[in-house]
């Protein structure tokens, strides 16, 4: 048996209950499984490791000067959500994109809920992602964010709570529709009789989406890369490839008279929908950061003017604020009075003195995060860092405590991986894309992470996770 | 179509086309080194003249030798013209275009330039026998244009793709025929010898036209085989023909059905491709070969030139530069 040493006890496993009894929507899926001898499996493996490289399902890490392309490790065993799970997922993600996109609206022009004293004035105020020139805006049809990747987690005890919100280009789609791709291949007669919900119509969905920004008959609409150095690059020709639509760079467009155009072999031709890889303050030199190379110049005033469309709105990161976060319970209930459907992970704001006096005392237990970094970076493990560590980020939290927050250490749910071993349990988290447009909608699949090594909690990919293709079954 | 994706698709068919050349050309020197008397040395030094690239090869190594060679013009990543490093570009550029390439030809190039570092890797210029791996080489490039001839639409892009191609391909037969000047033969009784029979044999090989030419003129002679590559229009890799082609697809690109030209590059090739056409062999020999085809390379660079500025360049932005002026 391949699942016999199974190590399922520790953790909420999605595979087996506490009493190492199968969960019915992984019963046909775990016989099939024992059906495959492990040396067959790592055949596979060795396959689906092949496919990625021959399509270049590459990425460049940051920080990494020779450019290097590395493939995310896709494990070849998929992630299975069942129908009744994923609705949880579904609404409670429909219902925190709405109300964050009230909040977002709300804070750029009338401010109510800062006025009722919900959140602080100063917190929302003073993040660096809050940017002055967005004051009295309204993009097209209200909407700011328009793409978004959440990242979720699960408890001890199963239950899903949101970890992050990612409103700014969250990355990571393109492996959640090319690893289907090849995990399908891999498992083609078990795929075809478990039912998945499919997800290849999630790029239909986004042109649809991002057309309708737009008042033109045919709108041009164009995908924005800082180019082929970014670590996404891959993704962002692969979404302008199945989009069928241009992918240009900074240096393609050009702004005349507040309308954007893109310089062609044919003359200028006028852009309509930009689809933004870039982050915000790179967007214009003439109105952020004077230094970018990667943006263009003008470019805020013909969104201003609504001559230009920009996905996400220019500003809409203020909400991706891990101190804004704490609030999202408070904006669901403010805007929507309603209790969220999925909750947030606890979480202790360095900036207020209570939970500072907390977190300098218990700072070996907790997960320390910047309040605006992303990817895994500037974040310290309390249990698995050293005391030096402990002592470097008490004295960085006391120095600038707008600038951290703290989490319990969460235990991530695990599903079956394969390990050299056979099948082993491993730590993930969930990462769905929802499209808000005329309408929100949740694709039915997920980005699933997954923490390669044994007991670890990592799942970021520029830290040594990797991938697996994730299955939302129809009940 | 964006200047800049026009410009990468260019390049992606130039730097295919080198690669391709570049392996044609090794694999028949190697080849030929198999037919030579016992007493003769193989030669690489007119290889290396050829390609253009023999000053940076003797900075770089102390010797001509096959292994030297044969390192320096397909694996060297230190040469901006070996198969390595024209893959690697030519990959590069189908990274930042892939979009607008076919999902098909993207993975077999992918795939040829992990083939090609695997065997930088195992250092296979150090093998007794690398044949195969040049045959592997240009049958995967060949494979490529295959798939791409009948898979991407004849729309512009596919029009950019092959003039780079074809541009390239002009001037690599161009270069090659030059090879036969820089064989320096040891005296003028070698001329008609079983040696130079070998060596016009091995030129036509090396251009895919070896059975072609014989159909057309039976016997290997100097005259009748210059006369086919340079002006033969019914062959593949002629200069004539690669230059129809190039002119054929500047047309298609700017959509121009008048008679003569549109622009400057249509001028510069339809001025070219004319002089070809009605030239004749004699007088190729009489301006001397080497000084014809030298001629030639430098008439190639200008009309790329003028592509350039036609279609790739790209301007500054206007607002950054109006804007900039008004606030200071």
């Amino acid at each position: 048996m391949l699942t016999e040493n199974y190590e399922y006890k520790e953790h909420y496993d999605e595979m087996l209950d506490e009493n190492g009894n199968c969960r019915p929507h992984y019963q046909a899926f775990r016989e099939a499984l024992e059906t495959f001898s492990n040396r067959k499996l790592h055949q596979l493996q060795y396959s689906t490791d092949k496919a990625q490289v021959s399509m270049g399902m590459t990425f460049n890490v940051y920080h990494d000067n020779k450019g290097i392309e590395k493939i995310l490790h896709l494990d070849l065993v998929p992630r299975i959500i069942s129908g009744s799970e994923w609705d949880i997922i579904n609404r409670g993600l429909q219902q925190r994109i709405t109300a964050l996109n009230m909040f977002i609206q709300d804070i750029y022009n009338e401010r109510k809920i800062l006025k009722d004293k919900i959140i602080p004035s100063e917190l929302v105020l003073s993040s660096s992602d809050y940017l002055e020139p967005c004051i009295g805006l309204t993009p097209p049809r209200g909407i700011w964010c328009h793409i978004t990747g959440s990242d979720i987690v699960r408890d001890k005890s199963g239950k899903f709570f949101v970890l992050e919100d990612n409103l700014r280009c969250p990355s990571g789609v393109s492996y959640m529709l090319e690893n289907r791709e090849i995990i399908k291949q891999a498992f083609p007669n078990l795929f075809a009789s478990m039912g998945v919900q499919p997800v290849s119509d999630y790029c239909g969905n986004l042109l649809s989406m991002l057309q309708s920004l737009s008042t033109q008959v045919q709108p041009n609409v164009v995908v924005l890369t800082p180019g082929i150095y970014n670590s996404a690059y891959f993704e962002h020709s692969y979404i302008a490839q199945q989009m069928g639509v241009e992918l240009v760079t900074g240096q393609d467009l050009i702004v005349k008279d507040d309308f954007v155009y893109m310089q062609t072999t044919k003359g200028l031709q006028q852009v309509d929908v930009i689809y933004r890889r870039i982050d915000d303050t790179f967007i214009d030199p003439l109105v952020f950061n004077p230094d970018s190379m990667l943006g263009v110049p003008g470019i805020f005033e013909a969104y201003k003017k609504g001559n230009v469309a920009l996905t996400n709105a220019p500003g809409t990161g203020v909400a991706d604020d891990k101190a804004v976060y704490a609030y999202v319970p408070r904006i669901i209930k403010y805007y929507l009075n309603e209790d969220p459907i999925i909750e947030n992970v606890p979480t202790y704001l360095c900036s207020e003195e209570k939970d500072l006096k907390y977190v300098l005392e218990n700072i070996e237990k907790l997960v320390v995060k910047e309040t605006n970094a992303a990817g895994g970076y500037g974040m310290m493990i309390g249990p698995k860092a050293t005391k030096d560590e402990h002592e470097k980020f008490r004295k960085k939290v006391k120095a600038s405590p707008r600038k951290y927050i703290a989490q319990p250490t969460l235990s991530l749910s695990t599903v079956p991986t394969l390990s050299s071993k056979g099948i082993a349990p491993r730590h993930v988290d969930l990462r769905p894309y929802i499209l808000y447009g005329e309408n929100i909608k949740v694709i039915p699949g997920a980005l699933t992470r997954v923490a390669l090594v044994k007991g670890s909690l990592v799942v970021n990919s520029s830290q040594g996770g990797g991938s697996k293709d994730t299955w939302v079954l129809i009940d | 179509m964006l200047s800049r994706v026009a410009d990468s698709l260019f390049w992606l068919g130039r730097y295919t086309e080198r690669a391709e050349n570049y392996a044609r050309f090794i694999d028949v020197n190697f080849n030929l080194s198999l037919d030579l008397p016992p007493g003769i040395r193989e030669q690489w030094a007119p290889l290396l003249l050829a390609t253009g690239d023999n000053d940076h090869f003797l900075k770089l190594y102390k010797t001509v030798n096959r292994e030297n060679a044969i390192r320096f013009l397909a694996f060297d990543e230190r040469n901006p013209n070996s198969i390595l490093t024209s893959i690697t570009k030519s990959r590069e550029n189908a990274r930042i275009v892939r979009e607008n390439i076919s999902k098909e030809t993207w993975e077999v190039l992918n795939d040829l330039y992990h083939y090609i570092h695997d065997l930088v890797k195992k250092r296979v210029w150090k093998k007794e026998d690398p044949h195969s791996f040049f045959n592997s080489i240009k049958k995967q490039i060949q494979l490529l244009n295959g798939i791409a001839y009948d898979t991407v639409p004849r729309t512009q892009g596919w029009y950019f793709t092959r003039l780079g191609q074809f541009m390239e391909r002009a001037d690599k037969t161009s270069r090659i025929l030059d090879v036969k000047y820089h064989f320096l033969l040891p005296s003028v009784e070698e001329v008609g010898s079983p040696l130079d029979y070998l060596h016009w044999a091995a030129l036509l090989k090396s251009v895919s036209a070896f059975n072609a030419y014989r159909r057309v003129y039976g016997k290997i002679a100097p005259t009748t085989i210059v006369e086919y590559l340079v002006l033969n229009k019914y062959f593949p890799r002629s200069i004539l023909f690669c230059l129809i082609n190039v002119e054929t697809c500047l047309l298609e690109i700017s959509e121009y059905k008048g008679r003569g030209y549109s622009n400057s590059a249509e001028k510069a090739i339809g001025n070219l491709r004319a002089d070809l056409e009605y030239a004749d062999i004699g007088e190729v020999f009489e301006f001397g070969l080497h000084e014809y085809l030298d001629q030639l390379q430098i008439r190639l660079n200008d009309i790329s030139s003028a592509i350039y500025e036609q279609y790739f360049k790209i301007r500054p932005n206007l607002v950054a530069d109006s804007q900039s002026q008004s606030q200071s």
